[in-house]
């Protein structure tokens, strides 16, 4: 080896240096790199033509031609500017950016993968440049300067790379002085790749089954019925009591309807049981829905028209059984859709009834136009009312913390009632710390249609902050289990926590108030539902 | 690129004003004809901005919770991170627009045993912006004794406290100099701070040169310079009786000042500054968070294509009998 | 050991400029944030860097006990293994310490001919790039066993909510 090509090698700080470090002249000559690990699956053509939505085509993007219709340009110019027209936050948002920097720090994706592009603000100079380029003056005038820049191609892919590196957890918009929310700007930025053809499978697959068979995961009606049944046979092994599945039961007082991913996967199907549960013991007058099996709504992550389209079944099916109210599970987007959107796009629900609790006589003031009540309101109702027998000891082997779904606490505010029913299910609650619960809670870095196993990488990324947080938790208090309630977190948690914080299982809530639950007439119970032990039962 | 581009237009712009009324004798148009001109692209632009956001309707109440939901009775709902009805809106308004709530939120975390506690930016964004923008406020108000005759005891009363030190002949106000002092910060965070620097545009560093100049060009021509006050309250009047009239004699410094608002108002409505007129409209915080208890309408709702449950019925009825499920067509 | 002498009296300088290095790998904007905001919450990335460097230098010093020394090892490179590096820019910041202790005591090694010294701690270093490089692989492995746990679990409660699953243990119990 001759000593020239000694010197060729690099030092180890070269080494340690990014490739695409960014240069001093600035973000948007920053192409996107699109690494395995870091990005979604795009949507197949064939999700994409049940829903009748444009341009649907195979294409990947690590592709150097992502094959766009040849009038894209126009297509998004046109889209850009119908939205304009149609919401004062996305035309409010792209005005009043003072570029401040409060949020910049704010976002669990920047916090955990430092890279320039996932703060908020820069997130939405992505689409603010095109913006300026196309509708304002100044930038037509002076370009770049006024930071304006031209649509390419390159810009419809750095679009796709970040938009779907978005939760649309809202957090930023917590610490911004105008109230800017990168959720919305996310929104519209999807709503936009859409009529490209360009969206990502996690979502499209979900939302092209919700919109067919009733559930993200297409689920046919008599798959619904025994997946129900095959839980309530687990409830009377653990319990020694048989429960009933009402299903599309006519004339029944409450429509009952959670996120798939509660009957779907573990350990949301505990939780699932522990709905059936309470309302076996109850002796409510309930149904669920197969045409409604779905309370989650991929729509979100997807345009509003789709969220209207995925979410008319669940009025539409309250109307057909004839039902006074309708009781949502534990869910985070389902709920912003049920809060935020339902009664504006799909009512008014003129045909219900002002729901009230049939055991304690509470009248739910609070959703007296929706008419759908969160589960969580209903059960620190029943509680407060003193109407459960609840013996919180055979939670004792749970150290418990407690995680703030993103949309409950920023879109719903609710925060209090949760936490008054774990404290009376279980012993051991601690509370992890302050600014990252209740409205800045860090997101499980998978909501918004992220959370598929291609995009790992990224996931747990942006959990980091979550983890980091449970963590300390974990150590400080010997925290074994980690409560949410929400369907996707109880997914996506599970990697966070087995990444950054091992030893730490996820729960939803109604799992543990079925397992402190003291039913009439039960057997002795030796374990809970996830068949361990109760403690004290340990042979 | 952003910070020099702004930098040098300033500086073409004080160039401009002092060659045209020094060398040119332009003292009728700078005097006059710009400062209407600004007034009225300020007035006209701010009004089309505003109502420009206001046609774009409010589909949805999105409000972004900070609090308490109002629920059961017995929990205690926050009303002003969580209002949920229209006086908890205008509190939460109020903190947001008077004291700058959200940036506040910033500086609460803080933990005791933590040895390398270093909290710099966000706090002093937040003390920085709002002494920036309530002496902003104060210097506009105590401007207008120079066009008010006679000028209001209030106004006077409110210039004496400002000056409460008594420091310098004339006085120095300390709103100037908290105004400068903020602004300078400002502006050195966004060149030093670098996700603040990697963000910044020449939009943004434009209006904190342009105020800086008006800043400096106020200060110098009151202690300085000394520019004859009674003729510039003269020209002042003149401006807003609309008989205006250019008194002789008043210093290059004043021009430069007063151009330099000029600018400021004429580019108001084109540029980040609307924030001013924005953060009242924003959907996220003047909504109130009554989504399930009042009906918000969208304008242009419209229907869409749904999957309906006959359709779905057709499709699965001979799986639902099997299963025996109920139906509706046999 | 006289080096082991200097090492010690340097720790501070030498912890701190290893700790730049490691963040230069990042975005300038990145890295200036990492370093600043000291919440443990607010910037994990950078708290653990910070509070890590230090008392893992001293450990290091005190020899390579790879019990001791995985510990904070695990925590640094946990963080690295899921961003944006390659496995190698992952746990060359290991190296670095190399180039660090040479420049921040060239001097004194020169002075008083401390070369001997220096290559067995650079081969204590060369060792630690090897425990490193373990634990980055580690992490990687992890990272996609949940891969496969995930869409392992899809797919295992589908089957056997389609009862296609049957308990293999107790079938095979009643053969025998």
């Amino acid at each position: 080896m001759s000593s020239s090509e000694l010197s060729n090698i690099p030092e180890p700080d070269e080494f340690m240096r990014i490739a695409h470090k960014p240069p001093r002249s600035g973000w948007m000559d920053i192409p996107v790199v699109f690494k395995p690990g870091t990005y979604c699956f795009p949507a197949k053509a064939k999700n994409l033509k049940i829903l009748g939505m444009p341009n649907p085509r195979e294409w990947s993007p690590t592709d150097e031609d992502w094959k766009l219709p040849e009038n894209w340009r126009e297509i998004i110019r046109e889209g850009f500017k119908d939205r304009l027209d149609k919401y004062r936050s996305f035309k409010l948002f792209m005005d009043i950016c003072v570029r401040c920097g409060a949020c910049a720090d704010k976002c669990h994706f920047f916090i955990g993968s430092g890279d320039p592009k996932n703060m908020p603000v820069l997130r939405a100079e992505l689409l603010r440049s095109v913006y300026r380029k196309d509708f304002t003056l100044g930038g037509k005038l002076m370009g770049r300067l006024a930071g304006a820049r031209e649509l390419t191609p390159d810009v419809i892919k750095e679009w796709f790379y970040y938009f779907y590196q978005c939760t649309e957890c809202r957090r930023c918009s917590v610490f911004c002085p105008y109230g800017i929310d990168t959720a919305e700007i996310t929104m519209m930025g999807r709503e936009l790749l859409h009529l490209l053809g360009l969206g990502i499978n996690w979502a499209m697959e979900p939302v092209a089954n919700c919109f067919r068979t009733g559930n993200h995961l297409g689920i046919q009606p008599h798959g619904f019925k025994d997946t129900l049944e095959f839980f309530a046979e687990d409830i009377e092994n653990i319990t020694g009591i048989k429960i009933d599945v009402p299903l599309n039961k006519k004339g029944a007082e409450i429509l009952f309807v959670t996120p798939s991913g509660d009957y779907f996967g573990d350990p949301g199907t505990y939780t699932c049981m522990g709905y059936m549960m309470l309302f076996h013991e109850l002796g409510l007058d309930y149904t669920w829905s197969t045409y409604a099996s779905e309370g989650g709504n991929f729509g979100l992550f997807t345009s509003h028209e789709m969220i209207k389209r995925l979410n008319a079944k669940i009025y539409a099916e309250a109307k057909r059984l004839g039902v006074k109210w309708i009781l949502g599970g534990e869910c985070g987007h389902m709920w912003r859709v049920m809060h935020q959107y339902m009664d504006t796009m799909n009512g008014p629900a003129d045909f219900l009834e002002m729901p009230t609790s049939p055991i304690t006589g509470t009248r739910f003031e609070n959703t007296k136009s929706t008419k759908m009540v969160h589960i969580m309101e209903f059960t620190a109702d029943l509680i407060r009312h003193n109407k459960l027998r609840l013996d919180p000891g055979r939670n004792n082997n749970l150290i418990v913390t407690f995680h703030d779904s993103c949309n409950p606490a920023r879109a719903m505010g609710i925060i209090e009632e949760p936490r008054y029913v774990i404290r009376n299910v279980c012993n051991h609650f601690y509370e992890m710390p302050e600014n990252t619960i209740k409205e800045q809670t860090f997101c499980c870095g998978g909501g918004a249609g992220l959370g598929t196993d291609e995009n790992l990488d990224m996931r747990l990324r942006g959990g980091f902050p979550r983890g980091n947080a449970v963590r300390y938790v974990q150590e400080k208090y010997g925290v074994n289990r980690l409560a949410c309630m929400c369907a996707i977190d109880r997914a996506t948690l599970i990697p966070v926590c087995d990444y950054w914080a091992p030893g730490v299982l996820v729960t939803g809530i109604h799992e543990m108030v079925a397992n402190a639950l003291v039913m009439k007439g039960e057997k002795e119970r030796t374990t809970n539902l996830r068949g361990e032990p109760l403690p004290g039962k340990e042979e | 690129m952003g910070l020099w581009f702004s930098l040098f237009a300033v500086v073409i712009l004080t160039f401009v004003v002092f060659m045209g009324v020094e060398m040119g004798k332009l003292h009728f148009l700078f005097g006059l004809v710009v400062p209407y001109a600004a007034f009225a692209t300020f007035i006209v632009g701010v009004i089309s901005r505003v109502v420009g956001w206001a046609r774009s309707p409010v589909p949805f109440r999105i409000t972004t919770t900070c609090g308490q939901q109002k629920s059961l009775p017995w929990i205690k709902a926050d009303n002003i991170e969580s209002p949920h009805n229209t006086l908890g809106v205008i509190a939460r308004m109020a903190l947001e627009v008077l004291l700058f709530r959200s940036l506040f939120r910033n500086t609460k975390v803080e933990l005791k045993n933590d040895p390398r506690l270093v909290y710099g930016g966000a706090k002093w964004l937040w003390l920085a912006g709002l002494a920036f923008h309530w002496s902003f406020l104060v210097i506009l108000i105590r401007h207008l004794r120079f066009f008010t005759e006679p000028v209001p005891r209030l106004l006077g009363l409110f210039a004496g406290i400002d000056g409460v030190f008594e420091i310098g002949v004339p006085v120095l106000y300390i709103s100037g100099l908290i105004m400068l002092v903020s602004v300078t910060y400002l502006f050195l965070r966004r060149v030093f701070i670098p996700q603040v620097r990697y963000i910044s545009l020449a939009a943004d560093y434009f209006p904190l040169f342009l105020i800086i100049g008006v800043g400096l060009s106020g200060l110098l021509m009151r202690h300085f310079f000394k520019v004859d006050i009674f003729k510039v309250k003269e020209l002042a009047m003149g401006l807003v009786s609309f008989h205006p009239l250019i008194p002789e004699g008043i210093g290059i410094p004043f021009y430069i000042h007063l151009f330099l608002v000029s600018v400021l108002l004429a580019y108001f409505p084109f540029s980040k500054l609307m924030h001013l007129g924005g953060v009242f409209l924003s959907p996220t915080r003047n909504l109130a968070n009554n989504n399930r208890m009042k009906r918000h309408v969208n304008p242009w709702n419209y229907p869409v294509k749904v999957h309906t449950y006959e359709e779905y019925e057709d499709e699965f009825r001979d799986k639902m009998k099997a299963a025996g499920i109920p139906v509706e067509k046999e | 050991m006289v080096l082991k002498n200097l090492l010690i009296q340097k720790k501070a300088a030498i912890s701190k400029r290893w700790l730049d290095m490691i963040l230069e790998a990042y975005p300038p904007e990145a890295a200036k944030f990492f370093k600043q905001e000291g919440n443990r919450f607010a910037n994990p990335v950078g708290y653990t860097l910070l509070r890590e460097i230090e008392p893992f230098y001293m450990e290091l010093l005190e020899g390579l006990d790879a019990e001791k020394i995985s510990p904070f090892l695990d925590r640094i490179i946990r963080i690295r293994a899921i961003q944006d590096f390659s496995p190698s820019q992952a746990v060359a910041f290991v190296y670095s310490l190399k180039k660090v202790i040479r420049e921040e005591l060239a001097m004194e090694i020169h002075e008083r001919r401390l070369y001997e010294d220096l290559l067995k701690f650079d081969s204590r270093i060369d060792e630690l790039a090897l425990i490193a490089f373990d634990i980055y692989m580690q992490c990687r492995e992890k990272i996609y066993e949940i891969r496969v746990d995930e869409v392992r679990n899809r797919v295992f409660s589908l089957l056997k909510r389609a009862n296609l699953i049957s308990d293999i243990s107790e079938e095979c119990e009643q053969k025998m």
